[in-house]
């Protein structure tokens, strides 16, 4: 992938091709629709951080992305080939050329750092180990964790495991690279760290990032645009000053953290008291009033 | 209407489960049997570390297990066989008890405790750590990776481990025979080498191999199902065990029935 089709390619935002396509995406678990109808587009080379509150369906879109979930209509197309209708091989395939970090970093708890980062290569390439040995160390170096190699996970701090699973996540020089809150649990001067690896990430490899957040600080940081996801919908989407500038209501409660309207309703005691509130599927229940 | 609808809930529930278990098992023995001729290769280091901890490992506390229950067996059949003036015949007694049945059995047991729950464990805090789902994404099938190991390991040690326990059991009755039966250790050993058909042993082997694709089947399948949460790996685990000492004996009728009615051709 040569780095100065990139460059001539940056500034003009009509010729950049997608990286990644969605459209009308659903997605499902069982009778209940998560999410209703997602499209947008992330174009090469850019960090896409995907915003919402819990519930909004967020994870379950990345999750999709990355292939863990299963559409239930709709497009996903990353690669040239839409994820939503092919074969596990193939999925595999294109698997191959993206990374991702967990929310709870998913290290290997039985192996070591470097057995951790080392694994996509053993697994999928036949490099001699002193190879695979060099360059795990190069990936560890990237993020900042040279000589830890031989640490066990448990050993690590919550940052530096994070570290870690990046590190992992770059072992096959992906083109895309996913996270899944790469600030939860971690306090505010680790999370700028994280913060921070991610921007030299961007500015050495050019790589397309996926970024799934609830952190605003973060977000507004990292972010080339920004998608606003609220009850698996898309509320709305943009470079990080256009949404800063919305004047949506949705955009604007979330982005200055205004709550919910039930909560600040003065309660009804007597109702709360003698509602009948049990599910309908419980025995004895009439379901919400 | 209500227990008839649990009973016929149950049996489909119970069905579904085993065809879950057939169907895990069938993978992992194509990723073990199948896929190395395709280009993917077993994980030989991991099958092999497998192996020492689902066999070698347990070879003291099934040694100490096993040895005792010769004894116990010896010392039950003797106290019936003395009423007859038979008691010689107790080294036959314990020798076709344990080759054919006991040592298959209690091996088995030994290895739910200690493997099958540590399947289960292993797995299912993978799986709340999104272990899983990170191998997944890094193109690396779990099956292939965690499970076919362990199908590997497990079907190459409890025949092994068998043999190991129905030695032990023979010498436990051998105690016995020797200290209260007039045997001399060579006359209970050549009673029991004569008592022991080919038959037998194999059938035992037989059942112990299938007993080990169970044990594996049931820990990896409840380690896979294990819901979200601490509390959830627990009781993975619980299930595990049960589950597999159950389906075990299952499997023990099955083939005890099989090999009842291939003997009467």
């Amino acid at each position: 992938m040569a780095s100065n089709e990139l460059e001539m390619n940056r500034g003009d935002g009509s010729d950049l091709e997608p990286m990644v396509s969605l459209r009308d995406l659903r997605v499902s678990y069982g009778d209940r629709e998560i999410l209703h109808g997602i499209s947008f587009d992330v174009l090469r080379g850019e960090t896409m951080v995907i915003l919402g509150g819990s519930g909004s369906g967020k994870s379950t879109l990345l999750r999709t992305l990355v292939g863990l979930e299963r559409a239930t209509s709709g497009e996903v197309w990353i690669r040239g080939k839409n994820i939503a209708a092919i074969s596990q091989e193939e999925m595999d395939e294109i698997r191959k050329h993206i990374g991702m970090s967990f929310q709870g970093s998913a290290l290997f708890g039985s192996m070591t750092v470097g057995e951790n980062v080392a694994l996509p290569l053993r697994e999928h390439t036949k490099l001699e180990n002193s190879t695979i040995e060099i360059m795990l160390r190069l990936k560890l170096e990237q993020v900042g964790l040279a000589g830890f190699e031989y640490y066990m996970p448990s050993q690590l701090s919550g940052g530096m495991m994070k570290r870690a699973a990046v590190a992992r996540a770059l072992a096959m020089d992906p083109e895309i690279l996913f996270f899944d809150e790469p600030s939860a649990g971690l306090d505010p001067i680790i999370a700028a760290g994280i913060d921070q690896l991610i921007l030299e990430l961007k500015k050495a490899f050019h790589m397309t990032i996926i970024v799934v957040t609830h952190e605003l600080a973060s977000a507004f940081l990292i972010a080339d645009r920004m998608v606003l996801i609220d009850k698996g919908n898309v509320v709305a989407i943009g470079t990080t000053s256009e949404m800063r500038a919305s004047k949506q209501p949705r955009v604007r409660q979330f982005l200055d953290r205004i709550a919910e309207p039930e909560v600040a309703r003065e309660l009804d005691y007597l109702q709360m008291l003698t509602e009948d509130r049990r599910p309908a599927n419980m025995p004895g229940g009439k379901g919400r009033a | 209407m209500e227990l008839v609808s649990q009973i016929g809930g149950g049996v489909t529930n119970g069905l579904a489960y085993v065809g879950s278990l057939a169907t895990l098992a069938g993978r992992a023995a194509w990723y073990t049997f199948v896929a190395p001729f395709r280009g993917k290769p077993l994980r030989m280091a991991r099958a092999f570390s497998q192996a020492m901890d689902v066999g070698v490992r347990a070879l003291p506390i099934l040694s100490l297990i096993t040895f005792f229950f010769g004894l116990i067996l010896a010392l039950q059949s003797a106290y019936e066989l003395r009423k007859f003036g038979a008691i010689d015949l107790v080294a036959t007694a314990v020798a076709v008890s344990m080759t054919r049945e006991l040592g298959p059995l209690i091996t088995a047991i030994v290895v739910i405790g200690r493997s099958g729950s540590a399947f289960a464990a292993e797995i299912g805090t993978m799986k709340v750590t999104e272990e899983i789902d990170a191998l997944e994404t890094m193109a690396i099938n779990p099956v292939a990776f965690l499970v076919a190991p362990k199908f590997v390991a497990m079907i190459v040690m409890l025949p092994c481990l068998t043999i190991w326990a129905n030695t032990m059991g023979i010498l436990g009755g051998g105690v016995f025979g020797v200290l209260q039966a007039d045997f001399t250790i060579g006359r209970y050993v050549r009673a029991s080498v004569d008592a022991l058909i080919l038959r037998d042993i194999i059938t035992g082997l037989v059942k112990s191999v299938m007993f080990g694709m169970t044990i594996t089947a049931v820990g990896c399948l409840e380690g896979l199902k294990t819901g979200a949460g601490a509390e959830q790996v627990g009781k993975s685990t619980t299930r595990a065990v049960v589950m597999s000492i159950f389906m075990v004996v299952l499997v023990d009728l099955v083939f005890t029935m099989l090999f009842f009615f291939l003997g009467n051709d």
